[in-house]
């Protein structure tokens, strides 16, 4: 089931507005002062956190097949990933994620 | 053409060779939009007024998972917290301009303006203001426009891509394409394992909470990590 409209346009609307703030913050408003080091050093880990948490579920379980684990899927996200890693390119990864995908869903098919 | 000039059309060029990344990632972002339910102007109102592609796929995973909406609003937030720092970097070249130029520079603000410009601030410090201004906006200018654009091609080519073709998985791959790169040191690494294992345990809590208590657990783990190897090189 898709989100209804207004809540679409409650996060564009408070996204949009949050992230201006946070982008306004220092720049706009606080000036020069530091930022404490143990934040500083909780910020570095932000999107090697959220983004794993976010995408293991939508991996093992996505929503396209009910929940249930796609073989093909998997070895895309997989592909990705070493891909990822090894070649340090994120179009380099996504191709590749997205050739591994499809090819096995041709090959099953 | 006046070293102003100039300098503004450095950073145009400095910048653009990450059109190369924002082009399929808009045109990916416009269609995932699509595939979540988002028309062309939900779709194109999200890419100008968020300007922050990461964030913007998050909110679509999370709203494509039914994510109660100030969760799905708060994540994405977090997500786009690294522009703080940004913010507090530029403070030391950009704080002087005026109140109306800063605004401006808040709102390009993103990854490849910030990475593009403190390289070129930390090479020449010397520069006066109206350069740097000059060379941050000719950044802005470069990428800015390929942004909207791509993505504005990515909604409209998704509406004539059938169901068949699994793009519901564009998401996650450019997640991890994009995650993929930062895993070569110790700390991210072990970031990335504790929120996947805490990700799928916990997916049993309601409202998604499960994401918010992984990605904290995980932040700390890298932090701590990060401390460990310092205190062992020491």
């Amino acid at each position: 089931m898709n989100p209804d409209s207004g809540t679409i346009w409650t996060v564009i609307v408070g996204l949009g507005i949050g992230t201006y703030l946070i982008r306004f913050s220092f720049l706009g408003l606080i000036g020069g002062r530091e930022l404490p080091e143990w934040l500083l050093r909780h910020l570095r880990y932000v999107a090697v956190s959220v983004i794993p948490a976010l995408i293991a579920p939508l991996v093992l379980w996505p929503a396209a097949t009910g929940g249930e684990t796609d073989p093909s899927r998997l070895l895309a996200a997989l592909i990705a990933l070493l891909v990822g890693i090894w070649s340090n390119s994120v179009i380099g990864a996504i191709a590749a994620g997205m050739v591994t995908l499809y090819g096995v869903q041709y090959l099953v098919a | 053409m006046s070293d102003t000039h100039r300098i503004f059309w450095k950073g145009f060029f400095d910048c653009s060779p990450f059109i190369l990344v924002i082009a399929p990632f808009g045109l990916l972002f416009g269609v995932a939009a699509g595939e979540t339910g988002l028309d062309l102007v939900e779709t194109m109102s999200m890419t100008v007024l968020v300007i922050a592609g990461v964030a913007q796929f998050t909110a679509l995973a999370l709203l494509e998972d039914q994510a109660p909406t100030f969760l799905v609003i708060l994540i994405s937030l977090v997500v786009n917290l690294r522009m703080a720092m940004y913010s507090a970097a530029l403070v030391p070249h950009l704080g002087k301009a005026s109140l109306k130029t800063r605004m401006l520079a808040a709102y390009c603000m993103v990854d490849q303006t910030f990475a593009v410009a403190i390289k070129q601030y930390e090479h020449a410090p010397q520069w006066p203001l109206k350069q740097k201004v000059a060379f941050y906006f000719g950044a802005a200018v470069s990428i800015i426009p390929f942004w909207y654009g791509f993505s504005l091609l990515g909604a409209l080519v998704g509406q004539a891509i059938p169901e068949s073709y699994a793009l519901d998985f564009a998401i996650p791959i450019c997640f991890i394409s994009l995650v993929a790169p930062m895993l070569r040191s110790l700390p991210h690494l072990v970031a990335a394992l504790v929120a996947v294992t805490l990700a799928l345990l916990l997916a049993w809590m309601p409202y998604n909470l499960w994401l918010l208590v992984a990605a904290g657990a995980a932040m700390m783990a890298g932090a701590r990590t990060e401390l460990w190897l310092q205190e062992r090189q020491a």
